[in-house]
């Protein structure tokens, strides 16, 4: 299957310190990949390239095969790519409504949203429903996001990015500050996404959940992957190993 | 653990201590532009006891609404600006530039006729879109910070009027811009100053918080980084708003002159400075991401009224200034209190990503 999203040699440097040193990554459509390492490893820095958010210094990405350039968070959205990014980059002073639709509002028929005037009713109306196949627990959705819990903002920016996602969706540790339930309606959120067709990418430092929700785990090592494991025929161990050095694959 | 639907999960009963939905009353009167509303309304009420006669005419009310209507349009503008967490001192300068490029225009045209008049508006509001745009420009685009490039640009907007002029004011303008907007009232009774300035207040209103430009510049202020992430053209934003700020400034400017007859080139170094200030008072933080047009309205009335009954009551003027101080501070005092409590409230619960610090209040509401 040709991947729907597919990174080769990736790199990219912050003065002395090399994040991402010639990584590769592919992920297919319909499919769970999970990505592990260790703190500082180069996920969220692969994440922000991937997203168009971060610039590379040289490697190449192709989109369904094709060579593309996601030099904007504007070019990825055009290739139906969607992102949690670890620091959920919502806007504090919105609420949950006006960061679902931020940069994409829905405007009123007509002159009037030629003129610049937003169909409120409607964008409240979706922001709804995508919260309740979340099973989200917002239920203020009129009050400034930063006012709400750590919770609540992750539940907030992983509806964002599931409902616009159409290619593939980006998941920066979504479940870092949730409880069990709603860590377990995001796992389910995931395999949805993922049974709409969609490529899911899934950060955590949850190994359980790796291992039940993705089809295959890729290692990142010091900005490189360094092994590839199909998620059925691993172990805990293994994954542990991978990630500290201690065990290398010789293929990855 | 049962299993909880998402649908009964997001329907079922909040806890005790979650935070419910404010109703719409409790917003309004948390906001900081109505308790400044309650503020001006005891300060008008407290100079109607001390000298009803003099402060509680309608002929008074008019003359505090004229000296707020110049200032009130460039105070539109300025609220756009510090609610993307900018800032911009150069609008008194620019005044002075437009309305001294708009004035020699108008002289050198012979100085009477509605045509001359209507071009000299059309320069003053060209001259201040420019000093906007390059002002906007050199913050977006050259990433220096607005409190430098404005400061720059005022001494550069002065100095240009002053190198025009020679320093010397230029007098006199169209009989109809002075005797209809500088003068002439609608009925005989509302300024056509303060008319205008009404207009530029609904468009501003409307524009901040019905439109989709308002709501990037709240995003821009907010988190620049989000806005730029969720495709927000954050640059263009603040260089429209920048703009925005120095037509305001180009159409006091006109405004300006039609009401004085003077360029008063030495006579609006304070300019930028009070509307601030009114910006500040009327619940505009600083900081960025909050404010509302109607608080800036108010906020400007704050000063004007003070400096109004003090005069009528014979204190020494001097005294307005000492007392708008203290209002200054006390607003941003109560901005910083609130934004503290905010963060506090947020980060006790964002540090919650390592689950064993958790306060065992939060865990037991998101297991159950
Ligand atoms: N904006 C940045 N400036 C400087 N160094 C950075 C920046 N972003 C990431 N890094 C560095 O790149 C490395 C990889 O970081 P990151 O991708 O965040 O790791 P991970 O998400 O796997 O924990 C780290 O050493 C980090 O310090
Ligand atoms: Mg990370």
């Amino acid at each position: 299957m040709t991947p729907a999203l597919e990174a080769r040699g990736l790199r990219r440097e912050f003065g002395h310190v090399r994040a991402l040193d010639g990584v590769d990554f592919d992920v297919d459509p319909g499919e769970v990949v999970a990505l592990i390492g260790d703190n500082g490893a180069g996920k969220s820095t692969l994440v922000k390239a991937l997203s168009g958010s971060l610039a590379v210094d040289s490697g190449e990405l192709l989109s369904d095969g094709r060579p593309v350039t996601i030099d904007t968070p504007t070019a990825a959205r055009a290739l139906g790519i969607e992102t949690v990014y670890q620091d959920l980059a919502l806007a504090p002073h919105l609420d949950p409504v006006q960061n679902m639709y931020l940069g994409r509002e829905v405007m009123k028929p007509g002159l009037l949203g030629r003129l610049g005037f937003m169909d409120h009713a409607e964008m409240r109306k979706h922001t709804r429903t995508a919260f309740t196949d979340l099973g989200a627990t917002v239920r203020d959705f009129a009050a400034p996001v930063g006012s709400m819990s750590g919770g609540q903002r992750q539940q907030i920016a992983v509806a964002r990015a599931a409902a616009w996602a159409s290619r593939v969706i980006f998941l920066d540790e979504p479940t870092a500050a949730l409880g069990v339930v709603q860590t377990r309606n995001v796992l389910d959120l995931i395999r949805r996404v993922r049974d709409r067709g969609i490529a899911v990418v899934f950060i955590s430092h949850s190994m359980p959940h790796v291992i039940e929700v993705a089809d295959r785990i890729q290692v990142l090592r010091l900005g490189r992957r360094v092994a590839t494991y199909d998620a059925k025929k691993t172990s805990m161990e293994e994954l542990v190993g991978a990630m500290t050095g201690a065990i290398s694959q010789g293929a990855a | 653990m049962t299993t909880v639907t998402g649908q009964q999960q997001a329907a079922g009963p909040a806890p005790a201590d979650e935070e419910r939905p404010k109703t719409a009353l409790q917003r309004l009167l948390g906001a900081q532009a109505v308790q400044i509303l309650g503020v001006l309304l005891i300060l008008v009420i407290l100079f109607s006891i001390a000298e009803s006669d003099a402060f509680l005419s309608v002929n008074n009310f008019r003359n505090i609404v004229v000296n707020v209507s110049i200032l009130a349009i460039i105070g539109v503008a300025m609220t756009f600006v510090i609610i993307t967490g900018g800032i911009d001192l150069s609008v008194g300068s620019v005044l002075v530039f437009s309305g001294v490029v708009a004035a020699k225009t108008m002289e050198s045209l012979g100085g009477e006729g509605v045509g001359v008049a209507l071009i000299g508006a059309l320069v003053a509001c060209v001259a201040g879109v420019c000093w906007g745009l390059l002002n906007g420009v050199l913050i977006a685009k050259a990433k220096v910070p607005p409190l430098i490039v404005t400061l720059g640009t005022l001494g550069m907007a002065l100095g240009g009027a002053q190198i025009i002029t020679g320093g010397i004011d230029v007098r006199g303008a169209p009989t109809v811009l002075t005797d209809n907007i500088g003068f002439g009232r609608l009925f005989g009774q509302i300024p056509y100053l303060s008319l205008i300035a009404l207009v530029v207040v609904v468009l501003g209103a409307v524009l901040l918080h019905r439109t989709r430009f308002g709501r990037y510049t709240y995003a821009v202020g907010s988190n620049d980084e989000a806005a730029r992430r969720a495709g927000v053209k954050v640059d263009r934003h603040l260089i429209l708003i920048y703009t925005l700020a120095g037509f305001c400034a180009g159409l006091a400017g006109i405004l300006n002159l039609a009401f004085f007859a003077s360029t008063t080139i030495a006579g609006q170094s304070n300019t930028a400075l009070n509307v601030i200030a009114g910006v500040v008072i009327g619940g505009t933080s600083l900081f960025g991401g909050i404010g509302t047009i109607a608080g800036t309205v108010v906020g400007l009335f704050i000063p004007a009224v003070l400096q109004n009954g003090f005069v009528i009551m014979g204190v020494q003027p001097f005294w307005q200034q000492v007392v708008v101080g203290a209002f200054l501070i006390t607003a941003v005092y109560v901005d910083q209190v609130r934004r503290a409590s905010a963060a506090r409230g947020a980060s006790s619960r964002r540090s919650l990503s390592s689950r064993f610090s958790r306060p065992a209040g939060a865990r037991r509401k998101e297991a159950q």
